[in-house]
């Protein structure tokens, strides 16, 4: 049995506002949540969902109204445990008079790694992060992306059990989010613990196990990407070329849309088999035929469209 | 825990060569070479008076406006920039990383302090054209100076943990020159005929830093000697002021919420 490498429980987190603090503006709101260990849990959320202020509070960068929260069995604010932890900040920030190679070197040097280690190490992950040629040059030079890239190496440096990255895709360009996509896979192949946050759909669709949506501070919806979005089609598509030389019903046309010479309707499932003989009849030629199922997207929208803040959470698959 | 403390102090003194802090030294140079020729032309056999006088001045004017300056960004600016959120991911306490912060700007000031009283040396060599044994009282006031720097220093940072580098810049030099009143504040507390006022004041000259114990200028330039109990006694103190400081600066800054 996998035991959970990340433990949240009830963490609730309020900022004071106004002049005086008197008021409160909650932002996190009760929330438990595990990540197995070897698992890659997506943290999706609009801006401001709490995405950020649930990593920061697992980093210690910010402390809890509310709630506790373990890692790796270590209660997160014992700071021995960052030993087997990697973070990267969302928009990452180094120190600017310092060259990729020396900020690495800093940071290993945190941790119990040789010299000759922390050095073999350094120059792995400059060349797996594209950094190996810039490698002279100040950090105050690079850009977004390039500072995302040495985030992303100092935070699994020392080749931490658990690496917790707040939205490691930000400013990075399609072959830099490639890249990302597959570093966050290479460290689920070797067991390791990933937590990501990300706006990006699409890479949680790819890289999770399991994704979590937050919204206006509270848990919507835990499961993988196929339970949160159900495994159950929506209906079917068929793509189709016709010159007319049999007619179509005009229902049935009327759900047709024309691009060219080719054609699309949606038909649910218990309705295919008659829309192929009626294009059998119609003399069709039917290119594909694919079944309709909602993305990420669609359930992430869904939600975000409701008036989250006071809406009830949409358990999809609690643990 | 001091292996950390030695990687953050050591960045930090990196931070501060990298951002040419220490181009001051060219300043020093500057007024210890114009000094050394103008002296012999403007004063009458107390040249060496003059030039170890203003040299010292110079060196812990110098010090103290780069430990106030530098000192009161060494927090704020790593909050700022968001440089300290990586860093608090690496298994190090915020105490540890204050006392590191505290310890580099001081090694900072020490290597500074250090080329500007070579400076000074080669100034009064010029002048002199020898030295004399009284010449290592120099050296003295020079360490006293840098105990003094090394307790704004920790003020500065103290600061820096709550507040933003303005009001730091204000709170610090606040302090500092009402440190350097500790001793009048004393002496005024017998006169109030207040025992309130008399409490208040004895109590609040006893907490402020005194600065003046660090003040060996003029002992140092007229080459008299500096007792050695006042040097065991002014490193006890800044050491002791200095722990209660960055204890309180650990305390406040480990309950900070970061933005």
């Amino acid at each position: 049995m996998q035991s959970a490498a990340i433990e949240i429980e009830g963490l609730t987190k309020d900022y004071p506002v106004g002049f005086w603090h008197q008021t409160k503006r909650r932002a996190l709101d009760q929330l438990s949540l595990q990540v197995e260990t070897g698992d890659v849990l997506g943290f999706l959320g609009p801006n401001g969902a709490g995405k950020s202020t649930t990593i920061k509070l697992l980093m210690g960068i910010i402390f809890p109204t509310a709630g506790s929260a373990r890692i790796l069995g270590q209660p997160i604010s014992d700071v021995r445990m960052h030993r087997y932890i990697g973070y990267l900040p969302e928009q990452p920030y180094f120190y600017d008079y310092l060259t990729a190679p020396e900020l690495l070197d800093y940071f290993g040097r945190f941790f119990p790694l040789t010299a000759a280690r922390r050095h073999d190490r350094i120059e792995h992950l400059l060349k797996k992060v594209g950094l190996d040629s810039v490698r002279k040059i100040q950090l105050r030079k690079y850009s977004k992306g390039m500072l995302q890239r040495v985030g992303l190496a100092q935070a699994i440096l020392h080749e931490p059990q658990v690496v917790i990255l707040d939205e490691p895709m930000s400013g990075l360009d399609p072959l830099g989010r490639r890249e990302v996509r597959d570093i966050i896979l290479e460290l689920k192949r070797e067991g390791r613990t990933v937590l990501f946050s990300t706006h990006i759909l699409s890479d949680a669709e790819m890289l999770c196990d399991r994704v979590a949506v937050v919204v206006g501070g509270k848990l919507r919806g835990v499961g993988s990407p196929e339970q949160i979005v159900s495994m159950k089609p929506q209906g079917m598509e068929i793509l189709f070329e016709w010159r007319g030389v049999g007619a179509l019903t005009p229902a049935f046309a009327a759900q047709t849309t024309q691009t060219g010479n080719r054609y699309r309707v949606e038909v649910a499932q218990e309705e295919l088999y008659a829309a192929l003989d009626q294009l059998r009849i119609a003399g069709a030629q039917v290119l594909s035929v694919a079944q309709l199922k909602p993305t990420l997207e669609d359930f992430f929208m869904g939600l975000v469209g409701k008036e989250y803040a006071t809406a009830s959470a949409v358990e999809v698959l609690a643990k | 825990m001091i292996r950390l403390v030695g990687v953050i102090a050591h960045n930090t003194f990196r931070e501060a060569v990298r951002d040419r802090i220490l181009y001051n030294l060219v300043f020093f140079a500057l007024l210890m070479i114009a000094a050394a020729i103008l002296v012999g032309q403007i004063s009458i056999g107390i040249d060496s008076l003059v030039i170890v006088s203003l040299g010292l001045s110079a060196i812990s004017l110098i010090g103290l406006l780069m430990a106030m300056f530098i000192g009161v960004g060494l927090v704020y600016k790593e909050i700022d920039k968001r440089t300290l959120y990586a860093l608090l991911s690496k298994p190090v306490r915020r105490g540890e990383f204050l006392v590191g912060k505290f310890a580099g700007l001081v090694l900072t000031l020490t290597v500074n302090t250090a080329l500007m009283t070579l400076g000074l040396a080669a100034a009064l060599l010029f002048v002199k054209r020898s030295f004399a044994l009284s010449d290592s009282y120099i050296l003295v006031a020079v360490y006293f100076i840098l105990l003094k720097l090394a307790l704004v220093t920790a003020l500065a940072l103290l600061f820096s943990c709550f507040s933003t580098p303005l009001l730091s810049i204000l709170f610090t030099v606040g302090i500092y020159i009402t440190g350097l009143f500790a001793n009048d504040i004393r002496t005024f507390s017998s006169i109030t005929g207040s025992r309130a006022l008399d409490t208040f004041a004895v109590t609040l000259s006893y907490l402020l830093p005194n600065f003046n114990n660090f003040n060996a200028i003029a002992s140092a330039a007229h080459g008299r000697a500096i007792p050695r109990a006042l040097i065991v006694q002014n490193t006890m103190y800044a050491a002791v002021y200095i722990a209660v400081v960055l204890l309180a600066a650990t305390v406040t800054f480990s309950r900070r919420n970061l933005k």
